[in-house]
C-alpha cells in the first residue's frame, strides 16, 4: 500500500512539471514577444523642423515630424508635434504638446501669449511654465538645436507626470 | 418517415451526448415563485453580452486592426457597408444598455440584499463582470480610433502613470511603446476582442453556475432575517412547497424583458446612428477636445472638481477603494434583514450613490471646467456698439482667450466667472489688479497686453452692467 501511495505521488508530480514545462516552454517566447518592444526604450533621433530663418523671433508655432523607429502600418499616427518657439536669434525651445495633468493637447492662442489645455483648462506661460489650472508641472521640454541652418528636435516619450508622495 | 427518422437521430445524438440529461434540469430547476419581474436584469445584460459577441464578430470581419487603416476602415463600415451603420450603433448602444443594465441587475441586488448568504460569491463575480464591462467600454471607445480615441489612449496612460513604481511601466503597457504609435491600437484590438471577452464568458459561466448552485433568492421580507444556519434548510423547503419550474414560468419574463431591450438597441441604433467619428486620429491635430462616452463621464467630472494636490490620491486611491468596498460587501454583512424597509442606510446609499452619478454625469457633459474654444467674437447686439473704445475691448476680450473661460450673455466658456453684468460688482482699479494679476484658475495677464488694450479691456468690462444684459437679452 506504501508502494502504491508512493507511486501516486509520484505520477501526480510527474503530471504537474509537465504542465508546469509545457507553461514555461509556451510563456517564455509569449512573454518575451509582448513586454520587449516596452523595456527596449527606441533611440532617440532628431528630426529636422524646418529652417532657421523659416520661424520668426517671439513666434510659438506647432511643428510636426516622425516618431523614432515608427511600425510600417502606423500610417498617420507615425507622426507627432511640439510646439516651437524661437526665443532668440539661435535660441529655440520646444514645448511637448501634451498638457502635464492628464495628457491632453494643450493649443497655443497666439491673442493671449498663452497654451490651453482643452479637458481641464490647464493654462501655461510662453516659457511653459504653469499660469492656472490643475497642471502639476511645467510643459516637458524637447531637446531642440540649430545644425547647418536646420532647426532639429530629438524624439522623446510622451512626458509622464509620476507619483511623487 | 421523415418525422421518424428525425426522431431516432435525436435519440442517437441525445443518448450519446448526454444533451438533455444535462440541460433538461438546469432549465427546469425550482425557482422561487415570487421571482418576478425584479429579476430579468441579469439575464437581460447576459442577452446584451451576446448582442455584443454576435456584432462584434460582424464588426471585426472589416474592422482592420492598425494604427494606420483603422479609422478608414470605419469609415467604410459606417458609410459604405450594407447595413454597416446599424451594425455599429447596435454596438455602441448594447454596450451602453450593457453596462446600464449591469448596473441596475447590481442595484436590485443590493437593494434585495441577495448578496447574503450563501451568494456572497455570486455577488463578487458579478463586481468583476462590471469590471470587465467597464474595460470593454473603455477600450472598445478607443478601437474607434479616431482624434478622441488616440487621446483616450493618452489620457489612460497619464492616469495609470501616477500609479507608484509601476506607474510608467503601466503607461508604455497602454501605449505600446514610448508614444502613440503602430502598437497602441493592436494592444486594445487584443484586449478588447479577445482577452476580456474570454475574461467575461469565464465570469458568467461562473456566476451562472453559481446560481444555479444556490438558487434564485426569493423576495425579501420583513422579519425574515438570513439566518446562515437555517437558512439553506428553509430555502428548500419553500421551493418545496410553492416553487415553480425556471422554464417556463419564469424565463418567459427574461424572454420578454431581453426582447424588449434588444428592440430599444436596434431602434436607437436606426435612429441615433452610431456615434459620430470624430477626426482621423492624427496625433499632431492639436484642435480636439477628448471626453470619455457616457458612462465614464461622471469620474471625469470628479477629477476635473478635485483639487489638485488630492488628484493622485483620487486617481489611484478613489477606483480602489470603491471595488475594494463593493467587493468585499457581503463579507462585512452576510446575514440579517434583507427587507429594504429593515436596512434604511442602505437605501440611503442606493439613493446617494445614483443621485451622485447621474449630477456627474450630467456636469461632465456640459464639462463647465473646459475652456470653450468654441466661442465666437462677441455678437455687436451684446456688445452695444460697433466702434469706440467698448468695442474694441470686446475684440481684446475674444483676443486674449477671455472668452474661452468667462461668459458674456450666454456667449463663453463656463470655467472663470460670469462677466455678463461684472460692471455692477468690480471697479475699474479691481478690474486691472485682476487681470494683470490672475487668480488661482487665471493666468496672470501683465506683460501679454498692452496699456491701450486694458484700458479698452477694462472699458468694455466696466459697461457691463445689468442694463446692458438685459438690454442683449431681448430678441
Amino acid at each position: 500500500m506504501p508502494c502504491e501511495i508512493s507511486r501516486r505521488r509520484m505520477f501526480a508530480r510527474i503530471t504537474i512539471f509537465a504542465g508546469a514545462a509545457i507553461a514555461a516552454l509556451a510563456g517564455v517566447p509569449v512573454i518575451g514577444f509582448v513586454f520587449a518592444p516596452l523595456v527596449k526604450p527606441a533611440t532617440p533621433q532628431w528630426r529636422q523642423v524646418g529652417t532657421r530663418d523659416s520661424f520668426q523671433i517671439g513666434q510659438t508655432v506647432k511643428v510636426e515630424f516622425s516618431d523614432p523607429s515608427p511600425l510600417p502600418w502606423s500610417g498617420i499616427t507615425a507622426k507627432t508635434a511640439a510646439w516651437l518657439r524661437r526665443a532668440g536669434d539661435n535660441e529655440f525651445v520646444a514645448f511637448s504638446i501634451n498638457c502635464r495633468h492628464l495628457g491632453c493637447p494643450v493649443r497655443w492662442v497666439d491673442g493671449a501669449k498663452l497654451f490651453m489645455c482643452p479637458c481641464h483648462g490647464g493654462v501655461y506661460y510662453e516659457d511653459g511654465t504653469v499660469a492656472a489650472g490643475p497642471p502639476p508641472e511645467p510643459l516637458a521640454r524637447y531637446p531642440v538645436r540649430v545644425q547647418n541652418g536646420q532647426v532639429e528636435i530629438q524624439t522623446s516619450p510622451i512626458p509622464l507626470t509620476t507619483f511623487k508622495s | 418517415m421523415i418525422r421518424s427518422i428525425l426522431k431516432s437521430g435525436w435519440r442517437f445524438i441525445d443518448d450519446r451526448t448526454g444533451a438533455s440529461q444535462m440541460i433538461v434540469p438546469i432549465m427546469k430547476h425550482i425557482v422561487p415563485r415570487d421571482a418576478r419581474w425584479w429579476y430579468v436584469f441579469g439575464s437581460a445584460a447576459l442577452c446584451c453580452f451576446m448582442m455584443q459577441v454576435v456584432t462584434g464578430i460582424a464588426l471585426a470581419m472589416a474592422y482592420v486592426p492598425s494604427s494606420g487603416d483603422a479609422f478608414d476602415s470605419l469609415r467604410y463600415i459606417t458609410h459604405q457597408a450594407p447595413f454597416g451603420s446599424i451594425l455599429r450603433g447596435m454596438h455602441y448602444f448594447g454596450a451602453s444598455a450593457m453596462v446600464l443594465i449591469a448596473v441596475m441587475h447590481m442595484a436590485q441586488v443590493y437593494l434585495h440584499a441577495a448578496y447574503k448568504y450563501p451568494r456572497e460569491m455570486n455577488w463578487m463575480s458579478g463586481v468583476v463582470l462590471l469590471l470587465f464591462t467597464l474595460a470593454m467600454g473603455f477600450t472598445g471607445q478607443l478601437l474607434r480610433w479616431d482624434a478622441n480615441g488616440v487621446w483616450s489612449a493618452v489620457v489612460g496612460a497619464e492616469q495609470a502613470a501616477r500609479a507608484p513604481i509601476v506607474g510608467p511601466f503601466l503607461a508604455h503597457m497602454i501605449l505600446g511603446g514610448d508614444n502613440i504609435g503602430g502598437a497602441t491600437l493592436s494592444r486594445f484590438y487584443v484586449l478588447h476582442v479577445f482577452i476580456f471577452p474570454a475574461l467575461i464568458f469565464a465570469g458568467v459561466g461562473l456566476h451562472v453556475m453559481l446560481v444555479l448552485r444556490h438558487g434564485i433568492s426569493e423576495m425579501p421580507k420583513e422579519g425574515e432575517p438570513v439566518n446562515p444556519a437555517t437558512y439553506k434548510r428553509d430555502y428548500e423547503a419553500r421551493l418545496k412547497k410553492d416553487g415553480v419550474p425556471f422554464w417556463p414560468n419564469a424565463v418567459w419574463r427574461d424572454a420578454v424583458v431581453s426582447l424588449v431591450v434588444v428592440i430599444g438597441i436596434v431602434v436607437c441604433a436606426i435612429v441615433f446612428g452610431p456615434p459620430v467619428l470624430d477626426k482621423p486620429p492624427d496625433p499632431t491635430s492639436l484642435n480636439v477636445n477628448p471626453s470619455p462616452d457616457w458612462y465614464f463621464l461622471f469620474y471625469f467630472a470628479v477629477l476635473s472638481m478635485l483639487p489638485a494636490n488630492l488628484e493622485t490620491w483620487v486617481i489611484l486611491g478613489g477606483p480602489l477603494v470603491v471595488i475594494l468596498v463593493m467587493l468585499f460587501l457581503p463579507l462585512m454583512s452576510n446575514r440579517g434583514d434583507r427587507a429594504p424597509s429593515r436596512r434604511p442606510w442602505a437605501v440611503a446609499v442606493l439613493v446617494c450613490a445614483t443621485t451622485a452619478v447621474v449630477i456627474l454625469t450630467l456636469y461632465g457633459r456640459r464639462s463647465p471646467w473646459s475652456p470653450n474654444f468654441a466661442a465666437q467674437p462677441l455678437d455687436a447686439q451684446v456688445v452695444g456698439t460697433t466702434t469706440g473704445p467698448i468695442a474694441e475691448g470686446a475684440r481684446v476680450f475674444f483676443d486674449k482667450g477671455c472668452i474661452y473661460c468667462h461668459d458674456v450673455n450666454g456667449d463663453g466658456g463656463q470655467r472663470g466667472p460670469n462677466l455678463s453684468r461684472v460692471g455692477d460688482r468690480l471697479t475699474e482699479a479691481e478690474l486691472i489688479i485682476r487681470i494683470n494679476n490672475g487668480g488661482h484658475n487665471m493666468p496672470a495677464y501683465a506683460g501679454r497686453i498692452t496699456r491701450d488694450e486694458l484700458s479698452t479691456l477694462v472699458t468694455f468690462l466696466e459697461s457691463r452692467r445689468v442694463h446692458t444684459s438685459a438690454a442683449s437679452a431681448g430678441p
